[in-house]
């Protein structure tokens, strides 16, 4: 895993869509964020989460593809469909787990994140994660997250039995080696069920789990300095 | 006469607001030919931000990643606040009210029937009859010069601000116990804090920037107390929320001291070597058992111990408050209650140990500081203190007699109109008619003057009712000084000049000033100069900048006040070593026995009515409204109100309801949520006209501070 590397923290996020304004701002789709921030359910919570292209290894968009429009660069980027080749099918909208492809009526072409190619090409990090005033969304060394956050990155999910490895990585509690969705959650599965099926979903960790972490950080006071 | 001088149709079509899009711009997304460091214009944390400008517009931004205080971060409005620029209803020319209509004019015309205005109004009348609003958007250098202006040019004692809606309890709580004005610790202190305590501040929605600074502590190992009748983004995941009843906060925090008391978690050593005054607040907290506290405050008794036992027993801790504290008829007993909580356990003057108001306006501490207030001099000096009064009249060289004593506050001044006794009003940056409480008397009184003018970049609603109006000029196209919520002056640069006639603000004060006879005291040349006049005359007194300059605060990406010498470092954190600006050294203990808000809830008006912001959203909306980006994020008012009230009225979600209190009453589509108490419904008041939550508030002001009760009074409501 090299050292930048992105990660999303929806515990962080306080649904103030800076990060959606700004991905608007884009110079290649502008006016069009790309970025979603998803409204868990107002009515009984604030919580929010964002959204974005989860880049992944072997990207389930690009498979289900019947024109091979969807490329993935040497980065791991995976972008959007190429204009010329993409025929408005909207497979890879219905085929992502993550929900993130887009199929714009007017334009009749796939749009996702591309992590800010413009941006990220030429050293920069991807806008959202710029702005974002909370650290929900978090691109940098891997190394501050290590030693910083008391979440751990994830980026293995399991979808049934479809397993998923993303180049964007999920803060999930302490000791979840991945992350789960699966019915069980819809259905109301807790606890001993859920934990017969190996489901660990990030509100059911022990709080022992955050209580007994060891808080290891002197490096912050110096850090916070300024 | 300030009544509206046509239709509110034809002032829409002409004025707006109308929502604007960048994309719809043909300059938007070209190479700009210079980006511009400077800082976002819409709340006190000041974003470090760079404008993207070409052909003497602002079309874009970029983060600016190397400014410390939010290193690239940004929130919604800080985003699209470039959109405000080149932007259809921009005011180009100054306007005078015609027979149907406002009429495009000259300056000569404009400064004319205004200065003419002043003087009729004033030798009929009397000086004091002519009143001066200013705002805490505005640079320092303004809102010097705006309290300069009006003590030399109009000789009024009724000039004051905006900020008065805004945090006046928060500073007249912070003199009366540290014996100085400002937030006591830089925010980076906040990683450091092992315990934090926000009071009614909505840090997410309305602070964005700090919900970072919070959370990195919470990385740390912080507990996060959240004191707030609804559950907002940063209560979220918060350790401990105590879900306040509105109005009881006084109570509150005597009971969270109580705990504290019998939990034998006070610093008793840092009490008696640095404080005085706590023998009688122990005293009066002995009867403010949590079980009577959960009584009054709705606060669970457990919570209060538990809150006790985490602010006690942490090695460092901050306590933060905003205006869900502050806007109380109670504002600063309010403020001093939760001090003594921080006085009590001596968590103060330290690393990740302190204590500060967020500040809500751009300029919110600056626009304080500087004597555009009634009661304030220069420097942070005091109207009423002789030797104050004294070193300000030399340095203006005027003779003190001359020098007008307190006036009237923001609120009291509206009173005033609507009393006939003041007859003329020349506002700035300020939108009285949709920030101050009860805005239909607040109309009524804006129909009675005789004249008013307006210095303002959009029509806003209160300049819909002037006889004049000055086009002045946006943040972007001035340059200047402004002073963060943490006591950080920086240096905004100008990006763009004003378009079309339009001028900055700072001419338009000066030629005036000019124009009543006194050119000596108004002839500055640039921002700069007035600069170096406000950094000169606070030497030595409460609020120092003396040590500043353009070149420094540029270089050192802002200074902290006090700043007494150029080769004075600033200061970050005060009250290092236990040391407070009262001159004994020592901090002041103020204990108060809870009292009700001015209205409380009864069986006609059984509900709590309370206000604020959201994220996309900022003060009177008379910029923000205009964004169309932001306009979509939230379009409109709605009431949050809790299910369990909700299916009682048999309402159901975006169902409209009618919330109707003494003063009036509005209709707004419900938002059902269990996110708040099921007493209490919220309306953000950022709109004007029908949709103006402050049709409903309250103008009750507190004995002190003068600061209005937003945050709480009774309303009923029905469905529609
Ligand atoms: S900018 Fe950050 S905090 Fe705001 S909505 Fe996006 S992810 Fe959440
Ligand atoms: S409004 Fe405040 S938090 Fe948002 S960008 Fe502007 S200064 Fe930063």
């Amino acid at each position: 895993m090299s050292a930048t590397q992105f990660f999303i923290d929806a515990s962080r996020c306080i649904g103030c869509k800076a990060c959606v304004q700004a991905c608007g701002e884009c110079e290649t789709h502008r006016g069009m964020p790309m970025i979603h921030l998803e409204e868990m359910d107002r009515g009984s919570t604030v919580q929010t989460a964002p959204v974005v292209c989860m880049h992944c290894e072997d990207p389930t968009c690009a498979k289900v593809c019947p024109a091979d429009a969807i490329k993935q660069d040497a980065l791991g980027v995976v972008h959007t469909a190429s204009k010329p080749r993409c025929v408005a099918c909207s497979n890879c909208v219905l085929a992502c787990p993550f929900g993130v492809p887009k199929m714009p009526g007017k334009f009749e072409l796939m749009m996702k994140c591309d992590m800010c190619y413009d941006r990220t090409s030429v050293g920069k990090k991807p806008m959202c994660a710029t702005v974002c005033p909370s650290g929900a969304l978090y691109f940098g060394d891997e190394s501050y997250i290590a030693e910083f956050r008391r979440e751990v990155p994830v980026n293995t999910f399991s979808f049934g039995k479809q397993i998923v490895k993303t180049k964007v990585f999920m803060m999930a509690a302490p000791l979840t080696p991945r992350i789960n969705v699966d019915m069980a959650v819809l259905c109301g599965f807790q606890n001993e069920k859920a934990e017969a099926i190996g489901f660990h979903h990030q509100d059911m960790a022990e709080e022992s789990v955050w209580n007994d972490l060891p808080f290891r950080k002197p490096a912050r006071e110096k850090e916070v300095v300024s | 006469m300030a009544t509206l001088p046509t239709t509110a149709e034809i002032l829409l079509k002409d004025f707006g607001p109308r929502p604007a899009y960048p994309a719809l711009d043909p300059l938007y997304g070209q190479t700009p030919d210079k980006l511009v460091k400077t800082h976002c214009c819409f709340c006190g944390v000041q974003c470090g931000i760079q404008l993207k400008v070409k052909n003497n517009q602002v079309i874009g931004f970029e983060p600016w990643e190397e400014f410390p205080v939010n290193k690239g971060k940004l929130c919604p409005k800080g985003i699209k606040r470039y959109v405000q620029n080149n932007h259809p209803d921009r005011l180009l020319h100054p306007l005078i009210r015609g027979e149907h209509g406002f009429v495009e004019t000259s300056w000569d015309k404009a400064y004319e029937r205004t200065t003419t205005a002043i003087q009729e109004i004033q030798s009929k009348y009397g000086k004091d009859a002519f009143a001066f609003l200013g705002g805490a958007s505005m640079t320092n250098e303004k809102a010097y010069l705006n309290g300069k202006f009006a003590r030399i040019a109009l000789g009024t004692a009724n000039i004051d601000y905006n900020g008065r809606l805004c945090m006046v309890s928060a500073g007249a709580a912070n003199k009366m116990a540290f014996g100085v004005d400002r937030a006591a610790n830089p925010w980076s202190d906040i990683p450091l804090a092992k315990a934090l305590i926000l009071a009614g501040t909505n840090i997410g929605e309305c602070f964005p920037i700090l919900t970072d600074y919070i959370w990195r502590a919470r990385d740390n190992g912080a507990k996060i107390i959240v004191i707030d009748p609804r559950i907002t983004p940063i209560g979220r995941t918060a350790d401990l929320i105590l879900p306040v009843k509105p109005g009881r906060d006084s109570a509150l925090a005597n009971g969270i001291l109580h705990a504290l008391i019998k939990e034998d978690l006070l610093d008793r050593d840092f009490i008696a070597r640095h404080t005085t005054g706590f023998d009688k607040v122990e005293e009066l907290v002995e009867n403010y058992t949590p079980e009577k506290v959960e009584e009054i405050s709705g606060v669970s008794r457990k919570s209060i111990y538990r809150a006790a036992e985490i602010w006690g027993e942490a090695p460092t801790a901050m306590l933060l408050h905003a205006r869900g504290i502050e806007h109380h008829t109670k504002g600063v007993e309010n403020v001093l209650s939760y001090i003594n909580i921080v006085l009590g356990t001596g968590k103060i003057g330290r690393p990740g140990c302190g204590y500060g108001t967020i500040t809500g306006q751009g300029n919110g501490q600056g626009g304080r500081e500087h004597g555009q207030r009634c009661n304030q001099l220069p420097g942070g000096r005091d109207i009423n203190h002789p030797g104050h009064r004294q070193e300000v009249s030399e340095y203006w060289g005027i003779p003190e007699a001359e020098l007008p004593g307190q006036g009237l506050t923001a609120c009291e001044i509206i009173d005033a109109i609507e009393a006939g006794k003041i007859k003329g009003l020349l506002s700035i940056s300020f939108n009285p008619l949709v920030s101050i409480p009860d805005s239909n008397r607040t109309k009524k009184a804006l129909d009675k003057l005789e004249f008013l003018g307006c210095i303002d970049f959009f029509l806003s609603e209160t300049a819909q009712h002037a006889d004049v109006v000055l086009a002045g000029s946006l943040q972007e196209e001035d340059e200047g000084t402004v002073t963060n919520g943490e006591g950080r002056c920086i240096r905004l640069k100008q990006s763009i000049t004003p378009p079309g006639n339009a001028k900055v603000d700072w001419q338009i004060i000066c030629d005036l000033g000019k124009r009543l006879g006194k050119e000596k005291y108004f002839d500055f040349k640039n921002p700069g100069e007035i600069f170096t006049e406000l950094t000169g005359i606070s030497a030595n007194a409460p609020v120092d900048y003396s040590g500043m300059s353009y070149e420094r605060l540029e270089k050192e990406m802002g200074l902290f006040w006090p700043c007494p010498s150029p080769n004075h470092p600033g200061t970050p954190r005060l009250f290092e070593g236990g040391k407070f600006f009262h001159p004994d050294q020592k901090a002041k203990f103020f204990g108060y026995e809870y009292r009700a808000p001015a209205e409380d809830v009864d069986a006609d008006y059984p509900l709590f009515f309370t206000t604020g912001r959201v994220v996309s959203q900022y003060l009177s909306g008379t910029q923000t409204r205009r964004i169309g980006e932001l306009v979509d994020q939230y379009p409109e008012p709605l009431c949050e109100i809790h299910p369990l009230m909700a299916a009682k009225l048999g309402v159901k979600d975006k169902m409209p309801v009618r919330v109707i209190t003494r003063r009036g009453e509005m209709v707004v589509p419900a938002q059902v949520v269990t996110t708040i108490r099921p007493d209490t419904v919220f309306v953000p008041y950022h709109w004007a006209g029908k949709k103006a939550a402050n049709q409903l508030t309250n103008r009750a002001l507190d004995p002190i501070s003068k600061i209005p009760e937003f945050k709480v009074c009774a309303c009923r409501v029905e469905k529609v």
